[in-house]
């Protein structure tokens, strides 16, 4: 047996790193930085296959400042505002972090403390900032139409501004459909939410309100923004309505193609999970510093690694906050 | 321990230099000047390479200074970085000419 595996040879427990370190690095930390390589790797294909699927819809793809456009508590529209406060955030987080690997160089418990929960804190915020973020996107601003041929149509004002189904949509709703529920539903089968609008209802409001005007989701290159259509244009796309979309989901997006959507959930979800089991093992590592366990260890390289793994977390949302909203 | 001095200083400098970059990138991002969003260069905006340049020198802030790469073995900084950043490149560059490709092929059957 002894020729197959590693036996500590100089008395020193393995898991406490063995007795050589390569590259001077400790085992934990030098494992922390290959599983941060893997990781690494599986974000920036996540991105790529964003890239590349944004590559080829690159004439039709969402325009980021037209989508995330909220700020919690304020009425209108402030793109990059509250992304950007996420974005500081989780910086300062990263910083109270590295305060608190800094203070377990120099043994000082307190301080140590202070900066964990810091970092928590910091953490929970930008956590419930992003459940906001997709509850908004979740429910949408102002509600589209998908054609047969399964375009987005968005309705803008005069000025070329977007507005809601709500703003012009007027008269009966018409076809008395009601929401099937198990109770009074055919078959007992339910159903997602429906419209309280018809298509019958939109078309004719959209032909009674000569204001109103259709954008289709082209990207006008020369002027980086959606083609408007004339009224006319606009008349015969609309005939084609196969649905009303309201909000987005992995199914439909009202903003435009249902595949930002589906990449918007699946990026910003998974570093979502990684910022929350960051949270996780910030308070594991938090309660152990205040038990004392490190000081009797007589060294706080616990925090370190956690540290590590926070700042990677800070370190790939650098990049998710670039290619989804700025770029 | 040995390597008792406080590096408090040098810490909160890097998040001013990181939160300066962010506030450059955001009131870019608002703006987007014509001179820079309109224009194009290797392929793609001036606008969108600054967005990109900036990213690459934040990420170099918060790995060297935040993540203590700077203090690590030079080769050991090198068997991450460099398998990482390879990698990445490669799997990046192939996918969005991949993604250019599928454009050029399937743009002309759509009907706008």
């Amino acid at each position: 047996m002894e020729a197959n595996i590693a036996v500590p040879n100089d008395n020193k427990p393995t898991w406490g790193g063995g007795g050589v370190k390569p590259f001077g690095a400790s085992y934990g930390k030098m494992m922390m930085w290959f599983f941060i390589v893997s990781d690494a790797l599986t974000f920036s294909a996540f991105l790529a296959a964003y890239g590349l699927t944004r590559f080829k819809f690159i004439d039709s793809w969402p325009i980021a400042d037209e989508v995330f456009t909220h700020v919690p508590f304020v009425h209108g529209e402030f793109p990059m505002i509250y992304v950007a406060f996420m974005t500081f955030v989780l910086i300062a987080s990263s910083v109270t972090m590295v305060l608190a690997v800094d203070a377990g160089h120099q043994m000082n418990k307190k301080k140590v403390t202070i900066y964990m929960l810091l970092t928590i804190i910091g953490g929970i915020i930008f956590v419930g900032s992003q459940a906001w973020e997709w509850n908004t996107f979740i429910n949408g601003t102002y509600g589209a139409v998908k054609t047969t041929d399964g375009k987005i149509l968005q309705f803008v004002d005069t000025n070329g501004k977007q507005i809601a189904l709500a703003d012009f949509v007027v008269g009966e709703r018409g076809n008395a459909r009601v929401q099937h529920t198990k109770g009074n539903g055919l078959w007992f089968e339910d159903e997602g939410t429906i419209s309280q609008y018809s298509i019958a209802q939109i078309i004719s409001s959209y032909e009674a309100n000569p204001d109103v005007q259709i954008r289709t989701e082209l990207i006008d290159l020369d002027k980086k923004q959606k083609t408007i259509l004339s009224r006319e244009k606009g008349s015969e796309e609309l005939a084609k309505t196969r649905l009303i979309v309201e909000g987005a989901n992995l199914e439909v997006n009202e903003y435009g193609n249902t595949i930002f959507a589906d990449f918007f959930f699946f990026i910003t979800g998974f570093h979502g999970f990684h910022v929350f089991s960051g949270i996780i093992f910030n308070i594991i590592v938090f309660f152990n510093v205040i038990l004392g366990t490190y000081e009797r260890r007589g060294h706080y390289e616990m925090v370190e690694k956690v540290g590590l793994y926070w700042h990677f977390v800070d370190l790939v949302w650098v990049f998710v906050f670039t290619f989804f909203y700025l770029v | 321990m040995a390597h008792a001095q406080s590096h408090t200083k040098r810490i909160w400098n890097v998040f001013w230099i990181l939160s300066a970059i962010t506030i450059v990138e955001v009131i870019l991002g608002i703006y987007k000047p014509d001179v820079l969003h309109l224009t194009s260069f290797l392929g793609t905006s001036p606008l969108n390479w600054i967005f990109i340049i900036l990213t690459l020198a934040k990420a170099y802030g918060i790995t060297w200074s935040f993540m203590h790469m700077e203090g690590e073995k030079t080769w050991f900084r090198r068997a991450v970085v460099w398998t990482a950043v390879f990698l990445i490149i490669y799997l990046v560059t192939l996918l969005l000419i991949e993604g250019d490709y599928l454009y050029s092929t399937l743009a002309p059957l759509v009907r706008w």
